[in-house]
């Protein structure tokens, strides 16, 4: 037996929370207001937290190095948040849902807390309408839905293109509230730097105050990492410039394992990189796919004079295009999980048929959705089918009304008009599956330390699907952690204010500021962001939508001499008691040149491919991924040993009880 | 930081718009008695025989205290307005574009009402002051003889030129302000504001243009 | 191409500060204007100067985090971007291009580029919410069926992203826009229908406290809102307020 225990709870999986619930140690009101408990970011997962922790009565002191906490990163999630409402009688289900998550993460993930998942998502959506999120509606007044890729319903809930934003302001006020009620502490322009762990126990953090550069100590009686996803890693990701690693690699360090490094998703319909400028990639909506089709040229010298911007994509003729994905997987056509669409990205553009000028760019078109829609609204309108000019207009207008702001977003960023002439797009670094190990009930190995959301590891196995981030962040911070983090609170509720001033603090304080001492007084000669976007090219290249073995050693030895060169060479300009962008930077950078080299040790170790991790080694002879279900049906999760390198393996077993282990297709 | 506000900004804005709005309909009054003063119009004895039942009937004498205490209050707030305003931006910008995102109009409200309160100033002074207090010559029915001390002042180049750049002002001060009134009270429509903007175009330039024939044919006619 | 910048620095709250030109060459139009600034930086950086302290995360246009008034307008020229969706192909060749933060006393500079939009944030806590727990157990989202129309504009003014470009380029520093966006979503909805009239008499409350400029009406801050929030969300917050006023018992 491992040393991970799960903590799944007895009995049949739909009754395995309501159970948990119910035997669950509570606190009482008068208790709560003697506890203190800090949540690390602002997104989903912490905004809700944060609220939700609030309200109970806990006293909450919430961090965000953003200058709001309404500006994490969660406000960027386009397309949709799916729920098992059935409101569209297409046959869904709580268990539906829960299928479809297993399977889409490709039979690596916990079956008790995705069903858990399943179960709550139908509440987040009856809070969220109560909070006052505007949700898309029908003319009748009800909520519209819309399906996303990877399923064969209609669950998701979406606000135009900006359904993250707008579930993300609903967790912001209800925190706002909070905050004018001086239930909740709000620190904003802080960065979690250290967790201080006092009797084997999570017990508080050192924080810098991004704003003066004063290094601050915090206590509470519980921590709560909220701080979202690693895929800055590869410096290129649809993340937000800001977003890091350093709370979850903190929390690893002193002792939490961390789950599944190397499952990464790489999302593929991304705006292509356009030069060595490029300082992040823009995501387009998921949902564009619904109505979109993908394709590249049959011919390589077509794809070629595109490339040479000799032919115009429009020019071609239907007979010699390439819609790669409707050819390979006629059961969902362009609605295949996003691994899946990534990966036949790749495949083709490898191939020759890419069509931008790097090479790394298909097409996704928009020409026979015009039409469709064109007709239909010719029909309703009582206008002419047969005129193609008012056809296409109406259907122009339709397209507008579904993606208008996206389309948008498109044309600013690559001059280039979608409704005219397909959008090119190419899969970049979006989300990433492992995280910080937790149990059933979110809590790490290091007890009263628990991670939340993207942050943790539990739910999406080794692929999410759409729309399910905003559900994974809001059910842990919404419905999951106030039941859970007051089961173990309620051991703390003697214990009494924790002191600043013990050994512990001064400890973790004292490497803070040694860290923090060493980039400033370095007197390097390169920039941050050069050794960031060099690692970045390592793990693109390494451990991105393709690996191999040798590949990964050889990325292992590289990010190892990067890191040496990194504190050597680094050169970090101005002090540390003022706002200081490259030295936030530089301590940001420290971790991923450590993360990264974790997650090739972790790609390496796991022979088999599925989901977002893909091993050339072990594909099917049509190129598909090839699990290997005997020898890695486990979550592996590493511990740390002084060194990335040296991390050890433990491994939960992950038992299928409800859902019978298949390889996946989507043909 | 904060300003110690004595009322909400929104409801000096209310307050703004209240007494403007009322300038408003005064303007129309005063505007439909002054265009007999525009040679051919009217007569000397008609104009007179007016300006006598505008300063005596009781019910307008009411309401022209109102009017009064509405150019004040109109004045007073604004200055507040303008101070806080001031003072919620006290580093200007080194370049700032405003043209590419508002009306010149809009912008200078303030430098506007400055000139027409100055001329309300003048305006009353010597006409208003004059009928009241001033030794005005009778006219044959024994009224007193405003029209006759309109008509010189204007036949002044000076005087009509002063009138005619005070309308200008007037006019691009209700050009703004007029719609303006409506937003600050919250009377916006999909259907009618379009409509509000026009009219409020129309009414400041109309207005203004009108006025501004009075001292301009008195001052040809001569 | 090759441009001149004029950029705000400030090193502190307390400093002065001063506007500093600086010399770009070789800019690609495909860049978009931060990424400009961190070929700036890193040049600067390596050439042993101090870095441009500006603000920018999600680069996406959406997080609201980016502030700069670029040549005269807040997040520069274009309509309906933030400064990081704005691209080097809105510039030409020996442009000089003038760089500021935001400027309101209610908005004081950080560093730099860098302002303390909090007071947004105090505005929110003041009322920019509905009192809703997070049970689990509120009613079905269908229950209460909410008109298209009403919902569509609720969502065109919830689509604020707190950025301050409002703010930033009233000629007042006023804040009618952010706040009544808020005021707008919430009064639009059934569910936030019950608290209207606290909410927008203390939301505008402590706009006003915060030192935030009176609103004239110019429309300046729909002109230059990423998001083009409309105008209207400003006369609803006025009608509310107007009737929250007459109407309260306090």
């Amino acid at each position: 037996m491992s040393v991970l225990d799960s903590k799944i709870p007895e009995g049949p999986i739909d009754k395995k929370w309501t159970n948990h619930k119910n035997h669950i140690n509570l606190v009482s009101p008068a208790n709560k207001r003697r506890i203190d408990v800090i949540v690390i970011g602002t997104g989903l997962a912490g905004g809700a937290a944060a609220a939700s922790l609030a309200e109970l009565g806990y006293n909450v002191k919430a961090f965000c190095y953003q200058d709001s906490p309404r500006r994490a990163h969660s406000i960027a999630a386009q397309g949709g948040i799916n729920a098992a409402k059935n409101y569209q009688n297409d046959g869904d289900s709580t268990y539906r849902l829960f299928y479809d998550t297993i399977k889409g993460g490709d039979y690596r993930s916990r079956e008790a807390n995705v069903y858990r998942l399943a179960e709550v998502s139908a509440n987040i959506i009856d809070q969220c309408v109560a909070q006052g999120v505007p949700f898309a509606r029908e003319y009748g007044g009800l909520l519209d839905n819309r399906s996303f890729g990877g399923v064969q319903v209609s669950r998701t809930f979406y606000a135009k293109g900006q359904t993250g934003q707008q579930l993300l302001l609903g967790a912001y006020s209800a925190m706002s509230r909070q905050i004018g009620k001086g239930k909740i502490k709000m620190y904003n322009r802080h960065e979690m730097l250290e967790l201080v762990v006092v009797g084997g126990k999570a017990r508080g953090i050192i924080a810098r105050n991004l704003t003066t550069g004063e290094i601050e100590r915090h206590s509470a009686h519980a921590v709560l990492i909220c701080s979202g996803g690693y895929g800055n890693v590869f410096f290129l990701s649809t993340n937000a410039m800001g977003s890091n690693v350093t709370a979850g690699w903190k929390i690893h360090k002193k002792g939490a394992f961390f789950a599944n490094p190397c499952y990464t998703q790489i999302h593929p319909t991304c705006i292509p990189v356009s030069g060595d400028h490029q300082s992040k990639l823009t995501l387009m909506s998921e949902s564009l796919r619904n109505d979109g089709r993908i394709w590249v040229p049959k011919k390589k010298e077509d794809a070629e004079a595109i490339r040479a911007k000799k032919l115009k994509p429009t020019d071609l003729k239907e007979e010699d295009r390439d819609y790669y994905l409707e050819r390979r997987y006629p059961a969902f056509g362009n609605l295949v999980p996003r691994d899946v669409a990534s990966r036949a990205a790749k495949e083709r553009c490898d191939a020759g048929f890419g069509v931008n000028a790097t090479g790394e760019a298909v097409f996704l078109d928009f020409a026979s959705a015009i039409q469709r829609y064109g007709k239909e609204a010719a029909l309703v309108q009582g206008e002419d089918v047969d005129n193609s000019e008012v056809v296409t207009h109406l259907g122009k207008k339709v397209v507008e009304a579904k993606y208008g702001n996206l389309f948008q977003m498109y044309e600013q960023i690559v001059d280039d008009n979608p409704y005219e002439t397909p959008m090119m797009i190419y899969p970049a670094v979006h989300y990433t599956m492992g995280g910080i190990w937790v149990d059933y009930n979110l809590m790490t190995t290091i007890p009263g330390c628990f991670a939340l959301g993207e942050a943790n590891f539990s739910d999406h196995g080794a692929n999410r699907l759409g729309a399910s981030a905003l559900m994974q962040g809001l059910a842990d911070g919404y419905f999951v952690i106030p039941y859970t983090v007051g089961d173990y609170l309620s051991g703390d509720i003697r214990t009494g204010a924790i002191p600043t001033d013990s050994p512990e603090f001064d400890e973790a304080e004292k490497e803070v500021k040694e860290r923090l001492e060493h980039f400033i007084n370095n007197k390097g000669t390169k920039t941050v962001d050069y050794f960031h976007k060099k690692l970045g090219k390592i793990m693109w290249e390494k451990c991105g939508m393709a690996r191999n073995k040798e590949g990964l050693e050889q990325a292992i030895q590289d990010i190892r001499a990067l890191r040496e060169e990194f504190w050597k060479d680094v050169r970090v300009p101005g002090k540390m008691d003022e706002l200081n962008p490259e030295l936030e930077k530089a301590g940001r950078v420290a971790d991923f040149l450590e993360l990264g080299e974790l997650m090739c040790k972790d790609a390496l170790t796991r022979n088999e491919s599925c989901g977002g991790h893909f091993r050339e080694e072990y594909q099917t002879e049509e190129g598909e991924a090839m699990r290997d279900d005997d020898g890695y049906t486990h979550v592996s999760a590493w511990e740390y040993k002084g060194d990335p390198g040296a991390a050890e393996l433990h491994k939960e077993d992950l038992k299928y009880e409800y859902i019978e282990l298949k390889q996946r297709s989507y043909k | 930081m904060s300003n110690n506000r004595s009322l909400a900004s929104i409801t000096q804005k209310v307050l703004m718009a209240l007494t403007g709005l009322f300038l408003c309909t005064f303007l129309v009054v005063h505007l439909a008695g002054n265009l007999q003063l525009i040679p051919g119009m009217g007569t000397r004895e008609g104009f007179n025989e007016y300006a006598l039942f505008m300063t005596t009937f009781p019910l307008i004498k009411i309401v022209s205290y109102g009017l009064y205490a509405s150019i004040v209050l109109h004045a007073i707030v604004a200055l507040i307005l303008t101070v806080q305003n001031n003072k919620a931006r006290p580093i200007r910008y080194a370049k700032n574009n405003a043209a590419a995102n508002s009306s010149w109009a809009s912008r200078n409200m303030g430098l506007l009402g400055t000139v027409i309160l100055a001329f309300i100033i003048i305006h009353m002074k010597s006409f208003w002051a004059e009928y009241h207090w001033g030794s005005l010559p009778l006219d044959a029915n024994g009224n007193k003889d405003l029209y006759e001390i309109t008509v010189t002042a204007f036949q002044q180049w000076w005087y009509s030129l002063l009138y005619v750049i005070s309308m200008v002002a007037l006019a691009f001060h209700l050009m703004h302000g007029f719609q303006s009134g409506f937003q600050s009270l919250g009377l916006s429509h999909a259907k009618y504001t379009p409509i509000i903007k026009k009219v409020s175009m129309a009414f400041g330039i109309i207005i203004c243009l009108l006025f501004a024939i009075i001292p301009i044919s008195i001052y040809f006619a001569q | 191409m090759n441009l001149n910048l004029k950029i705000w620095r400030q090193s502190s709250p307390n400093d002065k500060g001063k506007m500093a030109d600086y010399k770009i060459t070789d800019v690609s139009p495909d860049m978009s204007f931060l990424e400009m600034l961190d070929v700036l930086n890193n040049q600067l950086i390596e050439a042993g100067d101090e870095p441009i302290a500006f603000d920018h995360d999600c680069r996406e246009g959406i997080c609201g985090m980016c502030s700069l008034y670029i040549n005269g307008e807040a997040h520069g020229p274009g309509k309906g971007i933030t400064t990081c969706q704005l691209h080097m192909r809105s510039f030409k060749d020996g442009d000089t291009i003038y760089i500021e933060p935001w400027r309101a006393s209610a908005f004081p500079v950080i560093k730099d580029l860098v302002v303390d939009r909090t007071a947004f944030d105090r505005v929110m806590s003041a009322g920019g919410f509905v009192s809703v727990n997070t049970s689990g157990r509120t009613q079905d989202a269908n229950n209460i069926p909410v008109p298209k129309e009403d919902a569509d504009k609720a969502f065109d003014a919830a689509t604020c992203i707190g950025c301050g470009a409002c703010v930033a380029s009233c000629k007042n520093s006023s804040a009618m826009l952010f706040v009544s966006a808020k005021v707008s979503q919430l009064a639009l909805l059934p569910q936030g229908k019950v608290e209207r009239t606290e909410r927008v008499l203390n939301m505008v409350k402590q706009m006003d406290e915060e030192g935030f400029g009176n609103c004239s009406n110019t429309g300046a801050c729909e002109v230059e809102c990423p998001k083009e929030i409309s105008l209207e969300n400003i006369a609803r917050m006025n009608r509310e307020y107007l009737v929250a006023s007459v109407s309260s018992e306090k």
